[in-house]
Formats: C-alpha cells, structure tokens, sequence
C-alpha cells in the first residue's frame, strides 16, 4: 500500500495541494515550441528548471528533448538575467544553429522582473541574431496555472511573431492544435486532409518527437511547421483552435494581429467533440464531408454499440488537463459510462461551467474540482469513499489504481511508464475506438481476473 | 556585540543618523562596523569621506575570484568597518536577493570573527521593508534591536507603524526587538510631543529627539559627520547623547502596532490634522 496514509476523510484544503494534477509552465512552452520546425527552446532561468523540464518532456515522448539554459548563478539573479541571455543567445545561434529560439522564462526569472521582451529586442538591436534567424519569447512562471499555461503562452509568443497579413487571401485554414501527442498532430492532418481542407497545424509536432530511427542523430528532426507556413498563417480564411485552455490566447491574437476569424472547438476526442470538429473544419473550408469520415464515425458508433454491455453504468474516476478531459467524459458520459470523480489542476472558470453541462442532468452524483486543491489526494479519498470501476489519466494514477485494485487506462501527460501514446492517436474516430479498446481491455481483464470460476466468459 | 538594525521611512535620514551616532560611538571608545543595506550603496558615505568603496555584490559580478574580506571592508572615521551590499541598477535583477546573498557571504567570510572585536554591528536598511530581502537583517540570528528613525510627518509616522508590523512578525519567531523610535525633527508642531505618545502607544519610548540643524547638511555636503567636521557644535552633542542612550538602552519589547484609526486619530488630537 504505498498510498496507505490516505483516508476517506476529506477536509477543507486552502493551501495545501499533494500530489498535483499539473506541472510547469515551462514544459508546455518547450513542448508547444518543439512543434515548430528548427526550433531550439531556451530556458531563461537556473540550470534545474530546464534539465527538469527536459527530462520530463523525454520520459514522456521517449525521444531525447534538446533546450539550453540561461544558467543563471547567485550573481543573475541579483542583477538580472540580461548578461547571460544575451551571451546565451550568441552561443546557440553559432553553435547549434537553430532557426529560430524559443525562450521562456522561469519562476526566478519572473520573480526577479526580467523582460524577455527587452532583452530579446535589445539582442535584436545589437546584432546578435544572424539574418534570417528569430527569437521568439513568453512569460511562463510556474506558480501561475500550469504546463497547459505554458503551452498556451508559448503558443501565443509563436503567432505573436510570425503570421503576417498580406493582400493576397489564402484558401487555407489554422489549426492550432491544444496539448495532444504527436500522433494525434499526424491524425488532426489526416483528417484534414480527407476533407480535402488545406490547412496549416500549428503547433505540430509529429515527426519531431515520434522520429524513426535512422542510426543518425538530427538536431532538428523533419518536422514542426515552417517559417512560410506560420508566416501564411496571416493570410488564412479562419482559425480553429482545438480546446479552449491551450489555443484561445494564440486565436485571439491571431485576430487581433491579422483579422484572421476565429472559432474554439474541442480536442476532437471522441464521437461528438470529433462531429463538432469535422463540421467546423468542412464549413471553414466550404467542404462537404466525404463519405470515407462517414464511415469512420460508423465503425467508432458499432463498437459503443456491440461492447455497450461493458460500459454502462461503469464509474470512472478521471483527472488530467481541461482541454483533454472534458471530451472525454462528454465521450464516456454518450457511452453511459459514468464520469463519477474528476479534477483536474489546471485553473480556468469554464471549467465547473462545462462539466455541469455534461454532467448536470446524465451524472448529478460526480464531484468535481478544478485548480490547485484539485490534486490526486483528493481524487484518491473520494474513490475510498465510494470506488469506481476505472481511472482514466496520466501515470500518476497507477498508485491508486494499485492500492485500490482497480483498472487503469492511461491517458493524458505525463505517461512514463508505457508506450503507444506517441503513435496511436486517441482523436478523431479511429482515435475514438483507440480510447474504446484501452477501456474495454482493461475492464474486461479486471473481470477475467477476477470473476468466479462459474462465471469466466470465453466470448466477451 | 551588539547587533543593531535602523530602520524608517525613505529620505527620514536613517543612513545621516546612523553614521553621526556611529562617530559618537566610536569617540566613545566602541568598536563599530556598519553594514549599508541600500542598493545605492550611501549608507557609509560620511565615514568614508566619499563613495569609494567596492560592494560586496560587486565581488559576484567577477565570480570566480577568491573574495577576501579586505575586498569589501573599509575603515572609515575613528576605524569604524564599514561594508556596503551594494545592488543592481534600478529597474533589474533583485535588491532584496542582493541583500541576502550579501549578508550571507559576509558571514561565510567571517565579517563577525572574535578577532575583530566588534561590539556593535549596525544595519542601515533601505527606506521601506518592500520584500523579505529587505527584512533579512531582523531575520534570525542577526540584528537583535530595531530602531526606526521618525518624524512628527504623517507618512513617517505611518511607515514607522507599518515597520513595526514587521518586526512583529519576525519577534515572534525570533529574538528581534525594538529598542526606540529616534526622532528626526522636522519641525513640525507638537512633534516632540507627538512622537513620545506614538512610541508609548507603540509600547516603546523615544529614546531620543535629534534636532534640526543645518550643521548636518553642511557636514554631509563636506562629507563628514558633524563629530568629526565640527565636535564642539551643539549638533554634535545631540548625537553623542543620542549614542550615549543607545549605549545605556535595556528597554527592548515587542511591539504593539496602531490600527489606521489610532493613527490618524493621534494626528488630530496633536494639531497636525487640523
């Protein structure tokens, strides 16, 4: 029992939080930035931040994770980061060669009130930014939201710098993608591309952080989206942001900078996020919706229907990020699943808003909490009070799901412990029946497991 | 040793008080070290004769060199040890971190070794206590007595309270007290009065009220104290009683903050607010 010390009894937290559904902005800033092509992420803090960030963006994608640092010493941080940034600049652009360096700042940078904007237009100014070459910049302190905050405002600092408008319309649309895998950037481009809709994925970091293996090491894998692309972005007809916490910030600035419409969906995990989808992109697109997508969303609608037996009235317990989430317990809750406990740590005031829609009428017994209380303490008491049938999230969860005896799917950042997530996608229909089998299997192994001998199924 | 923080309001005159009542200590035979807590690095300017002093937070820019402690500390009037922390320019980095790192680096260096013989330490802190870098001389283990510099000013007033606050907090965490309100006249009316009242109320005393004299402002313009520039002037005496009655001070408490109303409400009773 490694979670032993956990008891039913929940109390009124104002401070503490154990055991977080959330990490640091810096991750997502590396990782939305790692979705851009040539692109080298730079840390503007102490040496720990970025190797921490690092790491965990490289247990996750099994792929090795390249950022430098700021470095910053005692010294630093009493007279600002500037000297070092500025030095740190010069060094990767002749060692590394990136084209483009994306920094974020860090908790101490923050704290110490050092302005990236400054120091990067300064380093502009003096020369230190070879022709053709860009600096790109956000504001990621961590005690401000979380890795999705990161992401968002990375995103944001990406179409901040690089869309421009011309005369010349484009007939092609944005897609600014939230916090999904790599293979769910590679699907989101499939799906498009069936619907026959020209579109620019930003970020996209297929190819990037999935590579095959070649014996030789590429800095800068093939992938992430091109300066030109970005640069037409600009020009598109209109953008659609997938989830509202990682892509609405880069949205509105797309707006405000290029006057290119906007419009937020959901990450299209599972059938009606996915409908919701495929119909925002066919009507930006002025597309109809071929009758390959069609088929796809039957198959994904037989195997709710022939496996139905095994998911209703099932309860799940559920944690991970807002924008990744609340499609899928609206996906568990189409399939009579019941999405009982959820929380999840990255703050936003829509989100009590969108669980209630869902769940208000079709679930009135779930409990759920959003922000820094919303950790996985508290999910882990309310599954002693009364236990669920599954966990769906990230790694995180398998303590519970080991002290508890219950079945575990994984889902969501950060999973360290298993592969797959990185090249199978769980967007879009196919990715809808991926979810289904994860689900399925391991309810259904609990049952092999554990049912009486006169009651083992051979045909499930 | 003792170890003695002043604190006040900015422009009060905390840096000018402290260094005239470290030369009537120093002429009273005590051995003094001060160590300036202001990013502008002017707390010992009058001892020193001038600004010439490298800070200890220059020593971090040159990182890698052996710092010694003869680096950073210099002997001014009557071998007093003066030490300035030093700080980034205004506008970046962070001056509180600045004071931490600098006072920490000092103790690592042994400022405070028994061989100096120091019996007293003074602490010339930066006008208000804006983050914990700035109260890192009342945290424990190092200052022992506060004395916040004052006048009969509404503002001053209120940034003495406000300082008390702090030093509330960490007073009861640690060992810090307050040893007394100086006051620093502006001449304002009832002042004397005034401040003797605020510091009953605040549960301590004025220890002693300093006058307001021009002879300061031409000392410090000659930059010297006014001991040392002019000792038989009455001024001087004003600081070497002022000495004298932090010298023989045992009063030392916690104190007891006003609320806003009590404040505004001893303006009035004294004629300030009228």
């Amino acid at each position: 029992m490694l979670l032993r010390h956990t008891t039913d009894k929940v109390k009124e937290r104002k401070a503490l939080t154990v055991n977080p559904a959330k990490t640091c902005q810096p991750i997502g800033a590396m990782y939305a930035a790692l979705g851009i092509h040539g692109c080298l992420p730079h840390s503007h803090g102490s040496q720990g931040c970025c190797s921490y960030h690092r790491s965990a963006l490289t247990k996750h994608y099994k792929e090795p994770v390249m950022a430098s640092t700021s470095s910053f010493t005692e010294g630093s941080s009493v007279f600002g980061g500037q000297a070092n940034l500025m030095t740190a600049i010069e060094n990767i652009f002749a060692i590394y060669e990136p084209e483009i360096i994306a920094v974020h700042s860090t908790c101490l940078s923050e704290t110490i009130g050092d302005d990236l904007g400054q120091i990067v237009a300064k380093a502009r100014d003096e020369g230190k930014v070879p022709f053709g070459k860009h600096i790109i910049q956000a504001s990621t302190p961590s005690y401000v939201g979380s890795h999705v905050t990161g992401y968002a405002n990375m995103l944001e600092g990406i179409v901040r710098y690089f869309p421009e408008k011309t005369d010349e319309k484009k007939r092609q649309i944005n897609l600014l993608a939230g916090w999904v895998e790599p293979s769910d950037m590679r699907e989101l481009k499939r799906l498009a591309g069936l619907l026959k809709v020209k579109s620019v994925l930003l970020p996209d970091t297929s190819d990037v952080l999935d590579t095959p293996m070649t014996g030789s090491y590429e800095m800068y894998p093939k992938g992430g989206t091109t300066i030109p692309d970005m640069i037409s972005m600009g020009d598109s007809m209109k953008t659609i942001g997938l989830g509202d916490w990682g892509t609405r910030k880069a949205a509105v600035m797309l707006d405000n900078k290029c006057k290119v419409p906007f419009e937020i969906v959901d990450i299209p995990v599972g059938l009606r996020a996915t409908d919701r989808f495929i119909q925002a992109l066919a009507k930006a697109g002025k597309v109809s919706i071929p009758d390959s997508l069609t088929d796809e969303r039957g198959r994904l609608v037989d195997v709710i229907t022939d496996m139905h037996q095994y998911l209703y009235g099932k309860r799940v317990a559920i944690y991970g990020d807002p924008d990744n989430i609340i499609p899928l317990i609206e996906f568990l809750t189409d399939m009579d699943m019941k999405p009982v406990y959820i929380v999840s740590g990255t703050p936003g005031k829509n989100f009590d808003k969108r669980i209630e829609e869902i769940l208000s009428e079709r679930v009135p017994e779930a409990k759920y909490k959003n922000g820094p209380q919303a950790d996985m303490l508290l999910m882990h008491q309310w599954i002693k009070q009364e236990p669920v049938d599954l966990i769906i999230g990230n790694t995180y969860g398998k303590y519970i799901s080991r002290d508890e005896n219950i079945p575990f799917v994984r889902m969501g950042f950060p999973i360290l412990d298993r592969v797959g997530h990185s090249y199978f996608p769980t967007v879009g229909y196919m990715g809808g029946i991926r979810i289904l089998e994860k689900i399925l299997g391991a309810i259904m192994d609990y049952q092999d497991a554990t049912s009486p001998e006169e009651s083992f199924e051979l045909t499930m | 040793m003792r170890k003695i923080a002043i604190y006040g309001k900015g422009g009060i005159g905390k840096s000018t008080t402290t260094q005239n009542t470290v030369a009537g200590l120093v002429e009273a035979g005590k051995n003094v070290k001060v160590v300036g807590c202001d990013p502008k690095a002017d707390s010992t300017r009058l001892l020193l004769g001038g600004l010439a002093q490298k800070t200890v937070l220059d020593t971090l820019r040159s990182e890698g060199e052996d710092v010694e402690l003869d680096d950073i500390v210099k002997e001014g009037y009557g071998g007093v040890r003066c030490v300035e922390s030093g700080g980034p320019e205004p506008g970046v980095g962070c001056a509180g971190r600045g004071i931490i790192t600098s006072i920490n680096l000092l103790e690592q260096l042994g400022a405070w070794d028994e061989k100096y013989k120091i019996d007293y330490t003074f602490y010339d802190v930066l006008g208000d206590v804006v983050c914990g870098g700035f109260a890192m001389p009342i945290r424990e283990g190092k200052a022992q007595e506060i004395y916040i510099v004052v006048s009969g000013e509404m503002m001053a007033m209120y940034a003495a309270n406000n300082i008390c606050k702090g030093v509330k907090k960490y007073a009861e965490a640690g060992g810090v007290r307050l040893g007394g309100l100086i006051c620093n006249s502006r001449n304002v009316d009832n002042e004397r009065e005034m401040i003797v009242e605020l510091a009953r109320q605040l549960g301590t005393k004025m220890i002693h009220f300093v006058p307001r004299d021009n002879m300061v402002q031409r000392a410090e313009i000659n930059r010297k104290t006014v001991i040392e520039y002019d000792p038989t002037h009455p001024q001087a005496d004003e600081y070497r009683a002022l000495a004298k009655a932090i010298d023989e001070n045992d009063t030392f408490v916690i104190p007891t903050p006003l609320e806003i109303e009590t404040l505004e409400q001893l303006l009035i009773d004294f004629g300030i607010a009228n």
